[in-house]
């Protein structure tokens, strides 16, 4: 159980989780110009680190999703939930194709996770703030078990204003629980924002150095990655299997909208639906252009 | 005649939940720091590992608890009702009955009786709340003897349960041979003039105020609902067919709560009058418990005076 869990972060293992978050990110873009709703920013600029965490970190079987042994992982920011169904289509958890039905009535893919339709899912979420709570539960149920298996959380940075977060940052420290690993976010940018000179007349949801202080003051060891290097996120959380008795948060900087050009930073692509010619843009700038006069039919 | 006391739900609470986990390794008490207060400390004695304290947090305790029940455990949860409904009431919403995980939400100090601490301790409305949350059973216990029975019946049912548990000592309504079933409801005292349905605590009270107006000629059938929901509908109908004429008598809001409940069965199923005694959408005040039964309309006598003043006014 102990050491490291990336069995191999060489450079065509590194080249390999690039081109798997490429095509999270295509799934993604095509199932929002489907649907005509869905969330964009975030699952954008998550999508490596679900790579990296689906396609090489976690112990997992997709064709037994409820192994008890595995890793178990929980998206907090379940708005992101269109990134993780993508990933776990990709991984085998079911059909790519069935993402088009994401959102849509009596689908499997609902707007925000739920955990009774589709197996593979670890908690239901979509309500901020409580996916760390149910994380602590899952990482304190593996030890009085006796279970091997840790727990990631991924939260968004905007969501740690919710007070239940910090109840289960003081609760965990207090537990010890080295088994479970938080992964913040930090694309910097939350729905509408605060009011303040940043980009768009915003300001970001904290400011440099904030989260870090703050995971650290709950007594948590904390790590800093770039959320967009799949090598350095094999590098922490291959540090973070390395348990000291305390929990583990990654602040993961990172770029919402990450890999569209014009979605890139700006918070109205936080949800919103795309345009024929925005399709068209996105996939060009994730290396599918369309063939020229051709749109996606919708 | 007046019913005899019986003991405190709270002990009952932590005696049976320690008892369940002698024999069920999954059992585990969740504790928001009041455990001294609802007594689980009593299961804290006897399973000491098994005693996790979430501190004065109780929004992630329900979360955590959420957790727990993805591993196979069935964490119990101790706090005061009044901090086990509205604080954390999205985390049951999302994480507890969405999901219908195996949380037992079994709090104490449902009701008045909340050690003399007023409004912000004492809530009106958990059973209106809890009852209209989809997939929330919703039970809650006469006396000692239907506790115990109740907290059985949750650790062997799988999936979410909210049982509201009462601090102090109340009078004994069952004996010991009772046996709950859930959404069975119990005519508890038979008669003709009135149907009296009641639900907790209250339902004893309720017995001894069919004794008194029986004294006046009215000789009232009594029905105890223990489960809110799923509720006995057909023993609701059958006691307006019998009777002609309901009163809902409960230590609650007479706003969607039991009163609320048989008001819209009778109306689906038989349309009949139904008059709600209960909390008149107020926030009760601290005082001791004898006390505030009388402010409130809520002792056998002051409950009788209502029936009477219904059924015959002046």
């Amino acid at each position: 159980m102990s050491g490291s869990p990336v069995a191999n972060a060489d450079a065509a293992e590194v080249a390999r989780l690039q081109e798997i978050a490429r095509q999270i990110r295509l799934e993604v873009i095509k199932a929002v110009y489907i649907a005509r709703a869905g969330h964009l920013g975030g699952p954008l600029s998550a999508a490596d680190m679900l790579a990296a965490l689906y396609f090489n970190v976690m112990r997992i079987r997709p064709d037994e999703p409820s192994w008890p042994d595995r890793d178990r992982f929980i998206l907090s920011k379940g708005h992101s939930s269109i990134g993780l169904y993508a990933t776990m289509a990709l991984r085998g958890y079911f059909p790519v194709a069935e993402l088009a039905t994401f959102d849509a009535a009596h689908s499997r893919l609902q707007g925000h996770p739920d955990m009774t339709r589709l197996p593979g899912l670890d908690m239901s979420s979509g309500s901020l703030g409580m996916g760390i709570s149910a994380g602590m539960g899952m990482a304190l149920g593996a030890r009085l078990t006796g279970r091997g298996g840790r727990t990631y959380v991924m939260l968004g940075d905007g969501e740690c204003q919710e007070g239940e977060v910090w109840e289960a940052a003081m609760a965990a420290a207090r537990y010890g629980l080295d088994n479970l690993v938080a992964i913040v976010d930090h694309n910097k940018l939350q729905q509408y924002g605060w009011p303040g000179d940043g980009p768009d007349g915003r300001t970001p949801p904290e400011a440099p150095g904030e989260l870090v202080a703050k995971w650290s003051a709950f007594g948590w060891r904390v790590l800093e990655a770039d959320g967009h290097d799949v090598a350095d996120i094999l590098r922490v959380l291959a540090l973070a299997a390395d348990g000291d008795g305390r929990p583990v948060a990654i602040v993961a900087h990172t770029v919402k909208g990450k890999g569209v050009s014009y979605m890139e930073g700006h918070y109205y692509w936080h949800t919103r639906a795309i345009k024929p010619d925005e399709y068209a843009i996105a996939m060009a700038d994730l290396g599918e252009p369309l063939p020229a006069g051709e749109g996606e039919p919708r | 005649m007046t019913l005899p006391m019986g003991r405190p739900m709270r002990e009952i609470f932590g005696e049976t939940v320690a008892e369940l986990a002698n024999d069920d390794p999954r059992i585990y008490m969740l504790d928001g720091d009041v455990g001294t207060s609802t007594r689980a400390d009593i299961f804290e004695k006897a399973h000491p590992d098994r005693y996790l304290q979430m501190g004065i947090a109780e929004q992630n305790m329900f979360g955590v608890a959420a957790g727990l029940a993805t591993m196979g455990l069935i964490p119990f949860i101790s706090t005061f009702v009044s901090f086990a409904v509205v604080r954390p009431l999205d985390q049951i919403r999302v994480l507890i009955a969405q999901t219908g995980l195996n949380v037992k939400i079994t709090p104490g100090y449902a009701g008045l009786f909340t050690g003399q601490t007023g409004m912000s301790h004492i809530i009106v409305d958990d059973m209106s709340i809890m009852r209209a949350m989809p997939g929330m059973i919703t039970v809650s216990p006469a006396d000692d003897v239907e506790a115990r029975e109740v907290l059985r019946w949750a650790a062997a049912y799988e999936g979410p349960c909210y049982v509201r548990l009462v601090r102090d000592a109340t009078q004994r309504l069952f004996g010991d041979d009772y046996r709950f079933e859930l959404g069975k409801a119990v005519t508890v005292r038979e008669g003709h003039d009135v149907a009296l349905i009641s639900t907790g605590s209250q339902t004893p009270r309720v017995v001894d105020a069919a004794d008194l107006l029986a004294a006046d000629g009215i000789d009232a059938h009594v029905v105890h609902v223990p489960t809110i929901k799923p509720l006995d509908v057909a023993a609701i109908v059958a006691a307006a067919e019998r009777t002609g004429r309901v009163i809902t008598v409960e230590e609650h809001s007479v706003i969607g709560g039991l009163g609320g409940a048989v008001a819209e069965a009778l109306s689906e199923h038989r349309p009949t009058k139904v008059n709600r005694i209960g909390l008149q959408d107020l926030y009760p005040q601290s005082g001791p418990n004898d006390a505030l039964l009388e402010i409130y309309g809520l002792s056998a006598p002051r409950v009788a005076d209502q029936v009477r003043l219904i059924l015959r006014p002046a």
